[in-house]
């Protein structure tokens, strides 16, 4: 860079100026990004303020929270709120871990067998049924949310976590469209030599496919897993018994009864928030990856 | 020789071909037999059972009655629903310009910097998109308490703050706050991913015809920005007619009914009032308004979306 400086400086006197414009140009720009970059800081604050007040009040006292409710002493590394927390939660984490498993493995499965076929296989009636696919995006929640009460109502669904993963695991539209891309994306040369070495479809499918498109199942499985965990309307709505409820849904159902104090509150919704937070730190690429490849492509 | 085994070659080649191609499609079928299996269950057939439902007077228990029309001619007199109408335009109003033009903001400032300072603000500003909207509204009820922090705040700068959940103006203020904040991560990685992909060779160009950075951004990004900007406003239209969460927890569409929302009222209408049938119409109701929107937006996007 220097000796390229340099060297167009060395030609006389226009070169010469050129490069003083250009170094008055750089060094504002500098300046520019360190506004910015400030800027940008500033942002993330308030960005991250909610979610690290909430968790700088569940390590505090009650009276400490009323005394200071900016929290700006910060934590005091109080662990009852979370020993009185976590008994009450224990539960609903049970059965909202249970539902993310059982919904991520379901709509990977089903997604990727629907992806694969869309992007690969000929049959009749495909370019109808994957238009049939992406119309139902559109359809608003709650115009499915009336008739499937009553239909759960008729097969004895109501109160059990049923209506809470099979729909979701045998309509996976994000996770069809997604993965359809990845193997799009994949050259014929794989399945033609796995062809001739003889392998059927199945395990051409499992074998050879399914391991070539595993950024793009993160991704669903990412975004099924906060999905599931995050789920308001469904437990709302299809269960009654406390003891099967989700602990988003239990949280909003239940503060009143179980958490009387804000301290307990914030580490029951601290703990509410962890799994998600944690999945997403570690795999924030996927997530990123996943929303750009289903938008637009300019 | 050749002239010979030909014909009867491809004579038994031909059912061959056939009987794969018919394999090929068994396979594909069952490739996809589960997905149609649900679409067909749980989405197509619901969604018959649904309009079906908005022609009939049903409480979910007794048999349904034919109305006809008058679920639906008895909407404009409903003044809640008409109340829940005008505060979810409200609501659209006030929170689509802000996440449109703040996911905008973060996108460019995102775009500039080295590829790990702009995965760090990326992932910042994007965390709450990820977090449970009941968590997240529990915290921003204490933050809009009387001498919560937002208030606290403003004290600190001489503002004498309002009583956001109980005051009937501020309630939905601190409802769009919420939902910005929530939602703005969505729709900045679409802008980010479009700012990403715009050569960089047009603003060397620009740059070599002196174009001032307002020009550059007007001139240059925004309009190959527009396909990106087309897909965020018709997402958020979608999302924002569908507000129901931050209501639900925070305010339980109060105080009165200054945030009963449109969703927040048809989910009342069905599991609280046990008026399915009238919950059905209002829901199909906007289903229809949606399609019609969309559509619009489709028909309107010749007029301004630059496809390069």
């Amino acid at each position: 860079m220097t000796v390229l400086e340099k060297q167009t400086a060395l030609p006389g006197a226009p070169g010469g100026e050129q490069h003083r414009g250009h170094r008055r140009r750089v060094r504002r720009l500098s300046g520019w990004s360190f506004v910015r970059v400030l800027f940008m800081l500033a942002l993330v604050v308030v960005f991250a303020t909610p979610l690290l007040w909430m968790i700088n009040n569940s390590l505090r006292t009650e009276a400490a929270i009323a005394a200071d409710p900016l929290g700006l002493a910060g934590p005091r590394l109080e662990l009852d709120n979370y020993a009185v927390a976590g008994e009450a939660v224990a539960p609903f984490f049970l059965n909202s871990v249970k539902l993310a498993v059982l919904n991520v493995v379901g709509v990977l499965l089903i997604g990727a067998l629907a992806g694969y076929a869309f992007a690969r296989m000929q049959f009749p009636g495909k370019g109808v049924l994957f238009a049939v696919v992406l119309a139902t995006a559109i359809v608003p929640g709650i115009v499915y949310l009336i008739p499937q009460y009553a239909l759960f109502q008729q097969l004895g669904w109501i109160d059990t976590h049923l209506p809470l993963w099979v729909p979701r695991v045998l309509t996976p539209v994000f996770a069809t469209f997604l993965l359809r891309q990845a193997f799009l994306g994949l050259p014929r040369e794989l399945e033609d030599a796995a062809r001739i070495d003889g392998a059927g479809t199945l395990q051409i499918f499992f074998r050879v496919m399914i391991p070539q498109v595993k950024p793009a199942l993160a991704a669903v499985g990412i975004f099924t897993f906060i999905e599931s965990w995050n789920d308001l309307f469904g437990p709302l709505i299809f269960l009654n018994s406390t003891s099967l409820q989700t602990l988003p849904v239990a949280l909003a159902l239940f503060r009143g009864e179980f958490f009387t104090t804000v301290s307990t509150l914030m580490a029951a919704s601290t703990l509410t928030v962890a799994p998600v937070l944690v999945v997403y730190l570690f795999a924030q690429r996927y997530i990123v990856e996943g929303i750009t490849s289903s938008g637009v492509k300019g | 020789m050749s002239v010979l085994t030909e014909p009867t070659a491809s004579a038994v080649a031909r059912p061959e071909r056939r009987r794969q191609r018919r394999r090929a499609a068994l396979q594909g079928w069952a490739f996809v037999a589960p997905l149609v299996i649900g679409i067909a269950v749980f989405q197509a057939y619901p969604l018959l059972v649904s309009l079906w439902a908005s022609f009939h007077s049903w409480d979910g228990f007794t048999t349904p009655t034919w109305i006809g029309l008058d679920n639906f001619t008895a909407m404009p007199a409903d003044e809640l629903l008409v109340n829940s109408v005008k505060i979810t335009l409200l609501f659209t109003l006030g929170s689509i310009p802000l996440t449109v033009v703040l996911a905008l903001l973060l996108a460019v400032l995102c775009n500039r910097g080295g590829r790990i300072s702009s995965s760090f603000f990326r992932t910042a500003y994007f965390t709450p998109y990820v977090t449970s909207i009941v968590a997240i509204s529990l915290v921003f009820t204490q933050f809009f308490a009387p001498e919560g922090v937002i208030n606290q705040v403003l004290g600190l700068v001489g503002i004498d703050g309002p009583e956001w959940l109980a005051d009937s103006t501020f309630a939905l203020v601190a409802v769009i706050v919420v939902a910005v904040w929530q939602g703005v991560g969505y729709p900045m990685v679409i802008l980010l991913s479009g700012l990403q992909a715009i050569p960089k060779e047009l603003y060397e160009a620009a740059d070599v015809d002196g174009a001032s950075p307002p020009a550059r951004f007007f001139r240059i990004t925004l309009p190959l920005l527009t396909p990106q900007l087309f897909f965020v406003l018709i997402t958020q239209f979608i999302l924002s007619f569908q507000i129901f969460g931050v209501v639900f927890v925070m305010t339980s569409g109060g105080p009165g009914n200054a945030t009963s929302v449109f969703i927040y009222y048809v989910f009342q209408n069905a599991f609280s009032f046990g008026q399915l049938g009238y919950a059905s119409a209002m829901a199909w109701a906007m289903f229809l308004f949606i399609v019609a929107l969309t559509v619009i937006q489709l028909r309107l996007q010749k007029k301004w979306v630059f496809y390069a």
